[in-house]
């Protein structure tokens, strides 16, 4: 059994097709970047493997379970920074303690356990003595290491990760890959959204070209070389987005 | 000359209906400002507005068939809390529109069931602006019954309700059901200001809900102390306001709600300089 399954999944918003009868398995130890255009249907593909979106067709198993059955904290979703106010009243302890309310019923105290946690968690991500800090003096890298610390408090068994090096420093983007690569040799299943191809094949085992369609998926080296990636790159330039039925074919090398 | 001084200071008290009406401006205060932090920082102040306006309607028409008020009141509140709750989720009509359209049209309708009544009623009058040496002690046993109900849940729900105001998409992935969350903190919204308006009124409930958190956000910079400060703050507002009113003859509910105002740009100037790199 892989430890996530996807089959023939396609989502719409409204009118528009985000993604189209995409199929894909991934066992878990391995980490799976997803690259594609803005608009490619990225972002969905992680929102509906989380249960935040519901498939049009298709469908989508985590340990052989619908997302939304899953049991609490199972899977930890890392959206892209700018989703919340970072104006919130909340320090970076407090933002990464959320990360264990999902297994803290409302008559539990948070225990020592739990703090001990989250102060490991603070570690792994190299914010230990930023713990004190307001959210809102957060630069861009610190913002997305809180976030990835927070699912690391979680302990879930499955990471979705959206975006994680958009926008961060060269020092958080390899800290950042150290945690996914640690996580996943420990077992667990990643999921990484991406545009960055340079660092691509020391991030991840499978890389997945998508664009609404699945384009291609498997060994990272491969999937550069095969100009999947390029070949839509330049097609979504000289069409902007307004890809019809004309979609660029690939040959999965 | 001393003992005169503490007479004088604490001559209101000597009153039963001014007793009951300090417990209730207390309770009220405490409770709208604890609310009032997840309506500020959910961006939900103008609902909370709408919802006041639209229970006038239930208001009258309890008068019209000889029911309780507040048992009105309430019942037009949720409906209205959990239908507003619908809309935002669906998205179908934009939300302020919608809220423009039905709260108005509902406190349209109370205004003009209220303006056939025979007789000039002053009774429903008081709760456009609130009239809190009013509360009866059936009132006050009322108010204090659903604030401890509205504050139970409160508690429990403490650590979900903190999650899905900072960030519900990933709450709800790692398996808290938002939907029922927010539905909740609707309804707890609407019983608020339910017990609310005999205290301060249909008219200004809305800025007993959003001033107080709305200071203490200007000299918090953590969700649990912007809670107890917000509350503190309510609460001491609508103590010495009703206090103020007393000695000045001036509206209590108005009173009130212009102390928290002047507390809130304290705040602000206090905040300011908090923030400050020193």
């Amino acid at each position: 059994m892989s430890a996530l399954s996807v089959r023939n999944l396609s989502v719409n918003y409204a009118a528009r097709v985000a993604l189209e009868d995409v199929t894909f398995e991934l066992e878990a130890g391995r980490a799976l970047g997803v690259v594609g255009p803005n608009g490619s249907g990225k972002s969905t593909l992680l929102k509906t493997i989380a249960g935040l979106v519901a498939p049009n067709q298709g469908e989508v198993r985590v340990f052989d379970c619908a997302p939304k059955r899953l049991p609490a904290g199972t899977l930890a979703y890392v959206p892209q920074v700018e989703a919340v106010d970072w104006g919130f009243p909340a320090t970076v302890w407090d933002v990464v303690m959320m990360g264990r309310f999902v297994h803290l019923p409302p008559w539990r105290r948070v225990s020592r356990k739990d703090r001990q946690i989250v102060g490991e968690a603070l570690d792994a991500l190299e914010i230990g003595e930023l713990r004190e800090r307001s959210i809102a003096q957060l630069s861009g890298g610190q913002q997305q290491r809180v976030f990835i610390a927070r699912a690391l408090a979680q302990q879930p068994k499955v990471f979705l990760l959206d975006e994680p090096t958009t926008g961060v420093d060269a020092r958080t983007e390899e800290a950042l890959r150290l945690v996914v690569r640690a996580l996943v040799a420990a077992g667990s299943p990643v999921i990484a959204t991406t545009h960055d191809l340079d660092r691509a094949v020391d991030w991840f085992d499978a890389l997945m070209v998508l664009d609404r369609r699945m384009l291609t998926i498997g060994d990272p080296l491969t999937v550069l070389r095969s100009g999947a990636y390029a070949s839509i790159r330049e097609h979504s330039h000289t069409h902007g987005h307004a890809r019809g039925d004309g979609m660029p074919e690939v040959s999965v090398g | 000359m001393i003992d005169a001084f503490f007479c004088s200071l604490l001559a209101p008290f000597h009153f039963a209906f001014m007793q009951r009406a300090f417990f209730a401006a207390i309770v009220v205060g405490s409770l709208c400002s604890a609310i009032g932090t997840y309506v500020v920082l959910r961006k939900l102040s103008f609902i909370g507005d709408g919802i006041a306006h639209a229970s006038f309607a239930g208001i009258v028409i309890a008068y019209l068939r000889g029911l309780d008020y507040y048992f009105g009141a309430a019942i037009v509140a949720v409906l209205t809390a959990l239908g507003i709750g619908y809309l935002n989720r669906r998205g179908a009509v934009s939300l302020d529109t919608a809220i423009g359209v039905l709260f108005t049209g509902a406190f349209a309708l109370g205004v003009f069931l209220m303006s056939r009544l025979p007789t000039y009623n002053v009774d429903l009058q008081g709760f456009l602006f609130g009239n809190i040496l009013a509360v009866s002690p059936s009132d006050l046993a009322f108010i204090v019954g659903l604030a401890v109900v509205v504050t139970l849940v409160l508690v429990v729900l403490y650590r979900p309700l903190l999650f899905t105001t900072f960030d519900p998409v990933v709450a709800q992935a790692s398996g808290f059901r938002t939907a029922t969350i927010d539905y909740t903190l609707l309804v707890l919204l609407a019983l608020t200001i339910v017990i609310s308006l005999e205290t301060v009124g249909i008219v200004l409930v809305a800025a007993l809900l959003v001033t107080p958190a709305a200071a203490a956000f200007q000299v918090t910079r953590r969700f649990s102390t912007m809670l107890v400060t917000s509350i503190v703050i309510g609460a001491s507002c609508a103590v010495a306001g009703l206090y103020a009113s007393y000695d000045l003859h001036a509206a209590s509910g108005a009173t009130i709600v212009l102390l928290a105002t002047i507390v809130f740009f304290a705040a602000m100037f206090i905040g300011r300089r908090l923030r400050r790199p020193s």
